[in-house]
């Protein structure tokens, strides 16, 4: 089966930024023609996408599926779905399901289930400890074999420095990257978000931005210590921009990641003790995002992810102390990203880096729209003013800060391995 | 004027005006307290829910008291009594009492908005009387009616605040309110217990306590509270009393007719000296009387006293 892809100006940083037809064919790509050029061969299904930007597809290198344990926040199945709905071919599930993704019986679980939904591509991300307790290795080598691309205790540090060291060199002699939940648990003990003045006025304790980066710098020693790859997950603050930016100058294998609402939204956000605003680590200052923003500049700042994070109405309406971290974002963050675009703060070659190429690269995939690459894409509707609005979410929860918010842009098509997974009703 | 407000949840969303008419409301309730039958029919009919999820039992005897004195029906729910400790949800009570039709709830609660959260669930009025860390503004209204009876007025008035400022609602609640009725405060703690950005409410920050009380025209001390020592916040209680503890040779730093208060109930010997809790500066027993008019008031005012044409 043929698809052309009419009229998009492509964007593919180092490879193609012009107006180009995209030519599918069982499931790869397999030309790029200059518009009105004739099609090749017959048979070919037009898809005329004319004002619109295609794009390698989204790749989100930290996401919360919550399958298996806690499948009233969300399945594989609805988590997918949300993804492909956010213009993302592929998503890394983070291990703190339940049970924990610590051995290669719940890696291939997940894989099975992620077959079965047959939407975006899953590359699960394993246990650095057993249980995600910081103490036992898990067993990586079984779990790469079984699909396994990556390990993190995320939503946990890993406190114990030696057993991060131990985790660190026994990853690299697997060829594994370690990413890093970077959070000093006796800083943060107790905050509920961000330490400063308006967590003062309001009455709630605070995380100080030293709870995130004292860990980074930790991390980047012991990486620079056993040669490994490291990645700082959700980077929150100046501080751990600053000692990321001198990790790299220092020729340190460290890479890190921000999330939307991080160069979206500040503390203030918690306004009325909305819980909706209540995440891990915690909205910062205005200065903190920012720097954020002027790490994605600089490079500084690889990826973007959303650390999409659902959570039932059971964890977010109650006492602001007593509710959980986290929101979702997979439907929210290619429009909210969009803005650095619109307002001029990112190139959009260089927002594709962020959430497309630089993930690729970390997962080690050459995702570039080059003939016999697989067709991973996603056509982006630019100009589409629209309202933020949760109820047409396809997540299963609704638990993000962001309802009401008028965004312009929008995914009109996902497509994986030339299977068109999503598309926007017209 | 009319007091338009359906709950009392902090003294931010109070302006000088709606205090000032609180503080003039109170000093009529207070003459109530002094009469040999010291009940009025006022609030008859009226229910009144006291949900207390923390232990209090001045705070919470106040409250009692003045329901009955304006012949409201009071109930009291504690935390071992409520469906708290059964696992429901503040918002699932709230609506269980809403069915029952209150007319004022007052509730504290050791987390920080759930006064926010209960109030966006109800119809009747929500009173805060101490959320978390936050803000406990009946307090502060009792502070500032005692400060104006005694001095007249609150305006360019120095007010020292002294003690563990971070997990202090009465801090909070003071600060704002103090500054917003024209006082200078100025706040001194170890560095352990002064939050970030504390400076944001209007308040300034002393080096140390002698610079605090400096020309105090009124001293509040706050309780140190010895179980949160497993936080590090300070060495020994010793050091404590030598650095920040208010004694009779440290008072003379302030004005000569400086008031000393303190919400209580106090740690003698270690933030107050004996000689000065009970000594002629001291008005704290009046913070308790005044503490059963401003509740009073609250009670009158929110049920919609300034709005009907019942007498007190």
């Amino acid at each position: 089966m043929l698809i052309r892809f009419k009229g998009a100006h492509i964007v593919d940083p180092g490879n193609i930024n012009e107006q180009k037809d995209l030519l599918v064919k069982d499931g790869l790509v397999h030309a790029l023609l200059d518009p009105g050029a004739a099609d090749p061969e017959p048979g070919i299904d037009t898809v005329d996408v004319t004002g619109m930007l295609l794009v390698p597809g989204l790749i989100d290198l930290h996401v919360h599926l919550r399958e298996p344990g806690h499948e009233y926040k969300e399945t594989i199945q609805t988590g997918l779905m949300a993804a492909a709905k956010g213009g993302f071919t592929a998503v890394c599930p983070m291990p703190n399901t339940s049970p924990v993704n610590d051995n290669a019986q719940v890696t291939r679980f997940i894989l099975d289930r992620a077959k079965a939904a047959g939407l975006s591509r899953v590359y699960p991300v394993g246990a650095i400890t057993l249980g995600l307790k910081g103490e036992t290795l898990a067993e990586y080598g079984e779990m790469k074999q079984a699909g396994m691309v990556a390990i993190t205790d995320d939503g946990r540090p890993v406190e114990n420095a030696r057993v991060m060291r131990r985790a660190m060199e026994y990853a690299t002699g697997l060829g594994l990257p370690v990413m890093s939940h970077s959070e000093d648990l006796s800083l943060a003990r107790d905050g509920a978000m961000n330490e400063g003045s308006f967590a003062t006025r309001i009455g709630i304790k605070g995380i100080p931005n030293a709870a995130e980066s004292i860990m980074v710098m930790r991390e980047i020693a012991i990486a620079e210590l056993t040669h490994a790859r490291v990645h700082i997950a959700h980077v929150s603050c100046e501080e751990s921009v600053d000692a990321i930016r001198h990790g790299k100058q220092r020729g340190v294998q460290v890479t890190c990641e921000t999330a939307p609402h991080y160069f979206t939204l500040t503390d203030k956000a918690v306004g009325d003790y909305d819980t909706h605003a209540k995440m891990n680590p915690p909205l910062r200052s205005e200065a903190d995002r920012l720097a954020v923003i002027k790490g994605l500049q600089d490079g500084t700042i690889d990826c973007i992810a959303t650390d999409h994070a659902p959570h039932s109405p059971l964890e977010k309406a109650v006492e602001f102390d007593q509710a959980a971290f986290g929101i979702i974002g997979l439907e929210t963050s290619l429009v909210l990203s969009l803005k650095l675009v619109q307002d001029e703060l990112l190139s959009m070659e260089t927002l594709v880096e962020k959430m497309s190429r630089n993930p690729a690269r970390f997962l080690g995939l050459d995702n570039r729209l080059i003939p016999g690459n697989p067709a991973d894409i996603t056509v982006i509707d630019p100009d589409r003013v629209h309202v933020i609005d949760p109820e047409t979410f396809v997540s299963k929860s609704r638990n993000t800060p962001f309802a009401g918010i008028e965004v312009k842009g929008e995914v009109l098509l996902t497509m994986v391995e030339g299977r068109i997974i999503y598309q926007r009703e017209i | 004027m009319r007091f338009e407000h359906k709950d009392i949840l902090d003294m931010e969303s109070l302006s000088v005006q709606d205090i000032t008419m609180i503080l003039d409301t109170a000093e009529g309730m207070k003459e109530i307290s002094k009469r040999p039958v010291k009940k009025v029919p006022t609030l008859r009919g009226k229910t009144i829910v006291l949900l207390f999820q923390e232990p209090s039992t001045r705070t919470k005897s106040s409250f009692d008291i003045a329901a009955k004195r304006l012949s409201a029906d009071s109930i009291s729910l504690s935390k071992s009594t409520s469906s708290i400790v059964k696992g429901e949800t503040l918002i699932d009570t709230a609506r269980n009492l809403e069915a029952m039709n209150p007319d004022i709830i007052v509730l504290r609660h050791p987390s920080s908005g759930a006064p926010h959260l209960i109030a966006k669930h109800v119809n009747a009025s929500v009173i805060n009387a101490g959320d978390g860390i936050h803000a406990h503004p009946s307090q502060t209204l009792l502070d500032l009616m005692s400060v104006r009876e005694k001095k007249g007025e609150l305006q360019g008035l120095n007010i020292s605040i002294v003690g563990d400022i971070s997990h202090s609602r009465v801090a909070r609640s003071n600060i704002t309110g103090f500054t917003k009725m024209g006082a200078n405060v100025t706040i001194s703690a170890p560095a352990t217990m002064i939050p970030r950005g504390i400076e944001a409410l209007g308040c300034k920050v002393a080096p140390d306590m002698d610079s605090c009380i400096e020309n105090a025209d009124v001293i509040i001390m706050l309780r140190i509270q010895k179980e949160r020592q497993e936080n590090i916040l300070f060495p020994t209680e010793r050091e404590y009393a030598a650095l920040f503890g208010l004694n009779a040779q440290r008072l003379k730093l302030a004005k000569p007719d400086v008031i000393v208060m303190h919400p209580g109930p106090l740690n003698r010997g270690v933030e107050i000296s004996n000689q000065v809790a009970d000594g002629r500066n001291s008005v704290i027993l009046d913070q308790v009387t005044n503490g059963v008019a401003v509740r009073m008031a609250l009670f009158y005012l929110v049920a919609g006293g300034s709005r009907n044409a019942d007498t007190i």
